[in-house]
């Protein structure tokens, strides 16, 4: 199903997983104070594939039609971090946030707000810790919300590099005891993986010191 | 006193991140390297481990589940879950299980304070 590419040795795909791990387990933990729920996690996938095949891992096992909540972070590398979900489940991801006392046409009404903000919290807290453990300064832009299938979310947008190539890590996550799953992506075009190759080997390097 | 420690974590960029740790406060103490829950146990089993860093989110059986497999072999050993998922839950479940939790990123304080209580666990006991 995936398509690797190489370019990553085994030791930096180790590092990227951890280092993601660790930044989602943080976000997953913003998300349990949240919902009020207990947050699972898979363990990550790193992997450097086409546009199309990440589509596809967006879509596996879910229906195509995905809302997503983005920001995109700029720094010694840049790329995009999302929080993506089957569009069916997002009302419910928003009604287990502002509770179970609002009305349908509220939480209608809150939608875009409220997953605009989730959002914002959970993907500030996976990408700032990915930034302070590889001691790295990242901007972030504010989060939008886009609907669509997995070739829409993950579009090479006007500001990217040539090359279909991407850095695609992901964790799964479901909200225990609510119907309410989805998953954290970080994607990385091929300059930034670049720059990031570089990073993580000064960070390994730091730690074999 | 030199200890034996275990360290289980799947991703060997952590091993080597707590590795690193320990040649800076406890250089003395052995270390002993495990991947996963399997490979954890045999190596408690063929070697004395004194103390075990035991990672969350494994492949196969988590963090969590082995902590609770080590307690019926060693039900005082003193063992410490590492994970940055500091959900409530996951820290009231380490509780249970007579554990410590230390945050991923690791720091030396964390780690050094969790050996410190360690170290006076095993010193009374023994």
């Amino acid at each position: 199903m995936n398509v690797p590419v190489g370019e990553l040795s085994d030791i930096e795909k180790d590092a990227l997983a951890e280092i993601a791990n660790m930044g989602v387990s943080r976000a997953a933990a913003s998300l349990r104070q949240m919902v009020g729920e207990q947050v699972l996690l898979s363990v990550p996938a790193v992997n450097i594939v086409t546009r199309q095949a990440a589509a596809q891992l967006a879509e596996r096992g879910h229906s195509p039609k995905l809302v997503a909540v983005q920001q995109s972070f700029e720094g010694p590398f840049s790329g995009r971090a999302l929080l993506i979900f089957p569009e069916a489940q997002s009302l419910e991801l928003v009604r287990s946030i502002v509770g179970a006392e609002h009305s349908l046409e509220d939480v209608i009404d809150l939608e875009q707000e409220a997953l605009a903000e989730t959002g914002n919290i959970i993907l500030n807290a996976c990408l700032a810790t990915i930034a302070n453990v590889l001691r790295r300064s990242m901007r972030m832009s504010l989060p939008s919300v886009i609907r669509g299938d997995g070739a829409t979310l993950f579009a090479p947008r006007s500001s990217d590099p040539d090359g279909d190539l991407v850095l695609f890590l992901y964790i799964d996550f479901t909200i225990k005891s609510r119907d309410v799953r989805g998953f954290i992506a970080l994607l990385m075009d091929l300059p930034s993986i670049t720059a990031l190759k570089e990073i993580v080997g000064d960070f390994i390097e730091g730690i074999e010191k | 006193m030199q200890y034996r420690i275990l360290i289980v974590d799947d991703s060997k960029l952590a091993r080597m991140v707590m590795v690193s740790a320990f040649r800076r406060i406890r250089p003395e103490w052995e270390l002993v390297e495990a991947a996963d829950a399997d490979e954890a146990l045999k190596a408690i089993s063929s070697n004395s481990v004194d103390i075990a860093l035991v990672d969350f989110n494994m492949p196969g059986t988590d963090g969590l589940e082995l902590v609770d497999r080590i307690r019926e072999i060693h039900p005082t050993m003193p063992v410490a879950v590492v994970s940055a998922n500091v959900q409530d839950e996951i820290i009231a479940r380490t509780r249970e299980l007579k554990a410590s939790f230390v945050a991923k990123p690791l720091t030396d304080e964390a780690l050094s304070a969790f050996l410190s209580g360690a170290a006076l666990r095993l010193r009374k006991t023994s």
